[in-house]
């Protein structure tokens, strides 16, 4: 064991004593001194949690949320220096957390957390211009395909994921129910979305360059509608390539 | 439907988001509102935590913790708690 | 060896550019001339980090200060790093790039805080590679800044400061003073800070940093400061810094509060404080 493996695993495990030979003023032994770095490692991480994903916090309450960040940095902890996108693993954790077992959607919640802190940090793209859409023959719309911007994401779930965020913004008590979401970046704020019936699975063939036509074809026309004015006014069109351009 | 109908469905529908889109004000205003707090010149609620190079005197809380229970909002949001109960299986499936 | 041709930062107070200070800086930026950023904080894709950098950079001179290398580090340097930090650097062109003599990553961990080192010859060896290969990666000279440490290492063989002049000597990097650290660090050691000063590299010092910290004890009853930036810079780390660039003369001086934010015109109060310390070595 290197020195620095010895410190290291005495950071992140709070019953370990620190490696010997380290000291404090006048050669004391540094207990508390070494619980400072403890501190600035576990601490600092918790506050990213906190952070990071504001809604699951009050939802199991900030006391509770700090000791269960505790658990997750100490097995998680970041993988790269960009805190900001920090807490990938934290949906998978809360699955598998005994305490939360309860609270089924509370993984979703912060998937969704995490698909709106992603987006705020993708890279920017100008939207098209709506008229591009217009000039199409029906038959030319049907065989176009869709670049969406690389803010656009999406999260489902079997649970109300969107009402449960909405109620912590100021909105109603969600609803029962499966929900999915279209996270989408209009300028520099992320903002999550309802989608219609079949919304997901369209716009995830739209992503993955199906055409429109068959992207869309399961949808009801006024969910089609529905869901193409969603895309324009959040700005998430940012490409439409005809068929003859491929 | 045939597919002909079906392409004429979609530009109905294309016709009727153009439209709609055409009279709603751009949505592109940012969130004023995040989370309780909007300072001018920041508006940052989705843009995670950053980097320090500074130190911290908080102490974190150690162990224990599972003597805790959850105790925030979730008390209040009556999402029914049984996850198969009313609701069908989605598929899963996602495009890459 | 490396380009000098690039503009230098300018040798007046700085400030750490926060987004709630956004629209007070490019209203009336008071004494600031310069901003600095932490690296990783802009290593994202787009969206508002990156347009408000980019709005900043077009009327400061800006400072890069990395605090995610893990130049102690005993494993390798991570090249996915190296190369988000050359991108950051490519487009950005700032006047200056610093890092820290400290590690942070162990075997793929980011621990997420600036970690002490022994001052060994193979620390030395070690930490001389990783600035060779950074200034090489990057084309650029680095600065490198004195940490905060609140222990010591029995196996250490040299002082911080001789520990500073070699790595300096082989590797031709800058240093980065931080008076706050040299406060915080030989307190924390029983050392005295004059005399730290006085044995500091002064030539190598590209930019100084002032930051605020907190006062606590140890379970012996010995003092214990913390690097917190939360607060003002304190008397006594003013008092180090005149004594710092009577010895240096004008120096770029950054205002580090990076925690309890304060509002612009208490930030830009500590600027003008430096400012007018500046002008009296100026003078």
């Amino acid at each position: 064991m290197t020195g620095q493996d010895a410190f290291a695993a005495a950071l992140l495990d709070p019953d370990r004593a620190p490696p010997g030979r380290l000291t404090g003023a006048g050669g004391a032994p540094a207990g508390r001194r070494f619980d400072v770095y403890r501190n600035n490692v576990v601490a600092g991480l918790i506050e990213a949690l906190e952070t990071g994903f504001p809604v699951v916090r009050a939802l199991v309450g900030a006391a509770f949320f700090r000791a269960m960040a505790g658990e997750f940095v100490r097995a998680h902890p970041p993988r790269t220096p960009l805190l900001m996108l920090y807490g990938e693993a934290l949906p998978g954790f809360l699955a598998g957390f005994p305490p939360v077992a309860h609270l089924g959607y509370l993984p979703d919640v912060a998937r969704l957390e995490l698909a709106l802190r992603d987006s705020y940090h993708a890279a920017d793209a100008a939207p098209v211009d709506p008229g591009a859409l217009a000039a199409l023959s029906p038959q030319a719309l049907a065989r176009a395909r869709l670049r969406l911007a690389p803010a656009v994401r999406l999260v489902r779930s079997d649970w109300p994921i969107h009402g449960i965020w909405q109620a912590h913004h100021g909105g109603p008590r969600p609803p029962q129910g499966a929900q999915e979401v279209l996270v989408a970046r209009p300028g520099f704020d992320p903002v999550p979305h309802l989608l219609p019936p079949g919304g997901y699975r369209g716009i995830a063939a739209l992503r993955a360059g199906v055409p429109l036509g068959a992207a869309l074809s399961d949808l009801q026309e006024s969910n089609i509608s529905a869901l193409l004015q969603l895309l324009l006014q959040s700005r998430a069109i940012s490409a439409i390539t005809p068929e003859d351009a491929q | 439907m045939s597919d002909t109908t079906k392409t004429l469905a979609l530009a109905g529908a294309v016709a009727a988001a153009l439209a709609a889109h055409g009279v709603t004000p751009a949505q592109a205003q940012e969130n004023e509102k995040c989370y309780g707090v909007a300072l001018a010149g920041e508006n940052d609620c989705a843009a995670g935590p950053g980097t320090t190079c500074a130190g911290t005197s908080k102490v974190d809380y150690q162990g224990n913790a599972w003597k805790l229970v959850p105790a925030g909002t979730c008390e209040t949001m009556e999402v029914p708690g049984d996850r198969m109960g009313a609701l069908e299986p989605l598929d899963r499936d996602i495009p890459s | 060896m490396f380009d000098t041709t690039r503009p230098a930062l300018p040798p007046r107070p700085g400030v750490g550019f926060k987004a709630r200070h956004f629209a007070a800086i490019l209203d009336d930026p008071g004494p600031v001339a310069w901003l600095e950023i932490h690296a990783e904080n802009y290593m994202g894709d787009g969206g508002r980090p990156l347009a408000q950098l980019r709005a900043v950079a077009d009327r400061f001179p800006i400072s890069v200060h990395g605090v995610g290398l893990s130049i102690g580090g005993a494993g390798p340097l991570d090249p996915d790093h190296l190369a988000r930090l050359s991108h950051l650097l490519g487009w950005l062109a700032p006047a200056s790039f610093s890092e820290h003599l400290a590690w942070s990553t162990h075997e793929g961990a980011y621990l997420n805080d600036l970690l002490p080192l022994p001052y060994t010859a193979r620390t030395l060896a070690r930490v001389c590679d990783h600035i060779d290969l950074v200034q090489d990666r990057l084309g650029r000279r680095m600065l490198l800044e004195n940490p905060a440490t609140y222990l010591d290492f029995a196996e250490t063989e040299m002082a911080e400061t001789d520990f500073l002049a070699r790595v300096v000597a082989r590797t031709g990097c800058g240093l980065l003073l931080d008076v706050n650290n040299v406060h915080v660090a030989c307190t924390n050691r029983g050392a005295d800070p004059v005399a730290y000063l006085d044995a500091f590299p002064m030539a190598a010092v590209g930019e100084i940093h002032l930051g605020g910290h907190d006062v606590q004890k140890d379970e012996h009853g010995a003092p214990l400061l913390i690097d917190s930036h939360g607060t003002q810079v304190a008397d006594p780390v003013w008092a180090l810094y005149a004594h710092a660039l009577r010895r240096a003369g004008p120096v770029a001086t950054l205002i580090e509060w990076d925690t309890d934010l304060p509002d612009w015109p208490t930030l830009a109060a500590e600027a003008a404080r430096a400012a007018a310390l500046i002008d009296r070595v100026a003078a």
